[in-house]
């Protein structure tokens, strides 16, 4: 059950065209849904039992949120998909992108017609150029095939879909820095309440779904909410595209049943590179913690097992690191990344993730002490909260939070190799 | 007083401008402040200055400072003049593990200029830069608008050969 909905077309030519997203009846449930005048709470009801949750990385599932939006109030309300795709491994979003364009026009569209939305943005991150321009082919496939404009199937419904082009900041991910984005601002994270769903683009009622969740919606529809959860498991409905990076022969995004074991996951991305031995892979993208990688190879990939298992989901991201790898100098790699995409705004971020990388540096440079093991916990906790306690941030946003869970579990996993450096001024192991 | 936007550069840049203004709501052009920034420093050579971003914040009756925000938060604009090649290498965690820092040591010495620095001839710069979402083709790099992905130093010599 491999590629069986974002991916479905993906080993077609110009699989992204509109006639090959047609020969395989793309389009088709939007019309029926256009047509019928399908009751929305009917299309909500459909997702809920799909239990598609939001592949952004935060799980939340997409039925519910879109019951939050009071569709029938006056006044415009937002549909914006969210392609910043930024957490460091995670390049699944720019493969819907470049191939499956009209699955997240559809989607969209579908989106629009159930919140009751005539306008979409889809914000694309800056970087993301060849990708964006074949998203504005497709709409304007679209467009001229009369799917998007006015008065959609003759049934009276009308959508609109433009594209926002991002401009390199990691923080307008984060759903209300991007909102602030695409008005024309610095991507600072607002203050929730009021979320999005009262309050939103322009101060209007708004729904922000992830590029994967919103390709994904056609396909469920037009197979059924059930269809999608027995690909997966209870809870964990439907396949997901995992992005392999690392240490793999054969890296890339698969699209596989939720609560595939790792290891078989490992193996079609062609197993540890040159025959190592797997030492630890982050399991959803460079903000959730890391595990040992025996931890890994008793662990299936979907959102329940992981969180069993001591980490996230998260984006889908895997990143599989081999024996050789230095744990102090990837964590060093991470503390930095936080710091440079911090927005700015909360102290606790601000000030900590700061802290982080430079401590972290200063380890990996030789020049550490005992006691800066103890800072780093205390500091990640101060800003991000105790992940292991099941303790919130102090932070506007889960920034803070996503540069505090690499440090705790660096140090609960593999502390033995920060004293081994602070110790001997060098690494335990042969180094990247 | 400062320049309008069309004294300072092309009637096609100040048309793409007004066409991005028209995706928004007529009330929200400050919405197309990203879109205009980009085109005029891409016209610019790749950076850009004072007069543009006081033209740019003109035509969006935007305030000058909120144009400087928007024009010092996102990295991908620039404020110093770079090379007419931009090499942005990635050195986030899946590139970083797959040698990035190796790549980054190569294109110094190629061109004899460290990060940050431009070419004398003014055609090549290099940036480091955060994860591009190509993780799974690691190392990778970005010239201009293009992706480079799975790099090795001879598939570099190939690759900058081929730029004109
Ligand atoms: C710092 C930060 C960065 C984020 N980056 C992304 C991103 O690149 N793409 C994304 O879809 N969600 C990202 N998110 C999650 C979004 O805030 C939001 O939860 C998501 O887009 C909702 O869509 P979903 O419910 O379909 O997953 C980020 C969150 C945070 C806190
Ligand atoms: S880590 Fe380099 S592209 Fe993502």
């Amino acid at each position: 059950m491999v590629n069986e909905v974002c991916f479905k077309n993906i080993d077609k030519d110009k699989a992204w065209k509109l006639d090959v997203y047609q020969s395989t009846g793309g389009y088709n449930v939007l019309k029926k849904i256009l047509q019928e005048k399908t009751d929305p709470a009917t299309i909500i009801d459909e997702l809920k039992t799909s239990v598609l949750r939001g592949r952004g990385g935060a799980g939340f599932p997409t039925g519910l949120k879109w019951s939050f939006m009071r569709r029938d109030d006056p006044g415009q309300k937002y549909i914006v998909c969210n392609s910043d795709e930024g957490e460091p491994g995670t390049c699944k979003d720019r493969d819907i992108l470049r191939y499956n364009p009209h699955a997240l026009i559809e989607g969209m569209i579908i989106a629009g017609y159930t919140i009751g939305a005539s306008v979409g943005y889809n914000y694309i991150r800056g970087e993301f150029w060849q990708p964006y321009e074949r998203c504005e082919e497709a709409i304007e496939e679209a467009r001229a095939a009369g799917l998007l404009g006015k008065n959609i199937f003759g049934s009276g419904f009308d959508f609109e879909l433009h594209s926002h082009l991002g401009a390199g900041a990691y923080i307008c991910g984060e759903e209300t820095a991007l909102l602030e984005s695409i008005e024309g601002k610095k991507g600072q994270p607002r203050f929730k309440p009021p979320f999005p769903a009262s309050y939103g683009l322009y101060g209007k009622p708004t729904t922000i779904n992830n590029t994967e969740s919103l390709a994904s919606v056609p396909e469920i529809l037009s197979r059924g909410g059930q269809w999608f959860l027995d690909i997966g498991k209870p809870n964990n409905g439907g396949s997901k595209l995992f992005s392999v990076s690392g240490h793999v022969n054969k890296p890339g995004n698969f699209e596989v049943p939720m609560g595939m074991p790792f290891s078989e996951l490992l193996e079609m991305a062609g197993g540890v590179r040159h025959g190592r031995r797997l030492k630890a892979v982050i399991p959803g993208g460079s903000s959730v913690p890391i595990l040992p990688g025996e931890i890994m190879m008793d662990t299936n990939m979907d959102y329940d097992s992981i969180t069993e298992a001591g980490s996230l989901l998260g984006s889908g991201a895997v990143i599989i690191m081999d024996d050789l790898t230095c744990m102090v100098s990837v964590l060093a790699n991470l503390s930095h990344f936080y710091m440079s995409e911090s927005c700015g705004q909360c102290t606790p971020c601000r000030e900590g993730t700061g802290w982080l990388s430079r401590v972290v540096h200063r380890i990996e440079h030789g020049e550490g002490r005992m006691e800066d093991l103890d800072m780093l916990f205390d500091v990640a906790v101060k800003m991000g909260g105790n992940y292991y306690e099941r303790e919130g941030g102090r932070t506007i946003c889960a920034l803070g939070d996503a540069a505090s869970m690499p440090v705790l579990s660096f140090l609960k996993h593999f502390r033995k190799e920060f004293e081994y450096h602070i110790e001997h001024k060098k690494c335990m192991v042969a180094r990247y | 007083m400062s320049k309008s936007l069309s004294q300072l550069v092309s009637s096609k840049a100040v048309a793409e401008v007004e066409l991005w203004i028209s995706k928004y709501p007529a009330e929200q052009k400050q919405s197309a402040v990203m879109a205009a920034l980009r085109i005029v420093q891409d016209e610019n050579g790749g950076y850009l200055n004072r007069e543009l971003m006081d033209g740019v914040a003109g035509f969006l009756d935007m305030p000058f400072i909120a144009v400087y925000e928007v024009a010092s938060f996102y990295s991908m604009y620039e404020h110093n003049p770079v090379g007419k090649y931009k090499i942005c290498v990635c050195n986030s965690i899946s590139c970083m593990i797959n040698g990035s820092e190796k790549i980054i040591d190569y294109l110094e010495k190629k061109f004899g200029i460290g990060v940050g620095e431009v070419t004398k001839d003014g055609r090549f710069s290099i940036k480091e830069v955060e994860c591009l979402g190509a993780c799974v083709g690691a190392p990778m790099m970005m010239i201009g608008k293009e992706y480079y992905e799975d790099l090795t130093p001879e598939k570099i010599d190939i690759i900058i050969d081929g730029l004109k």
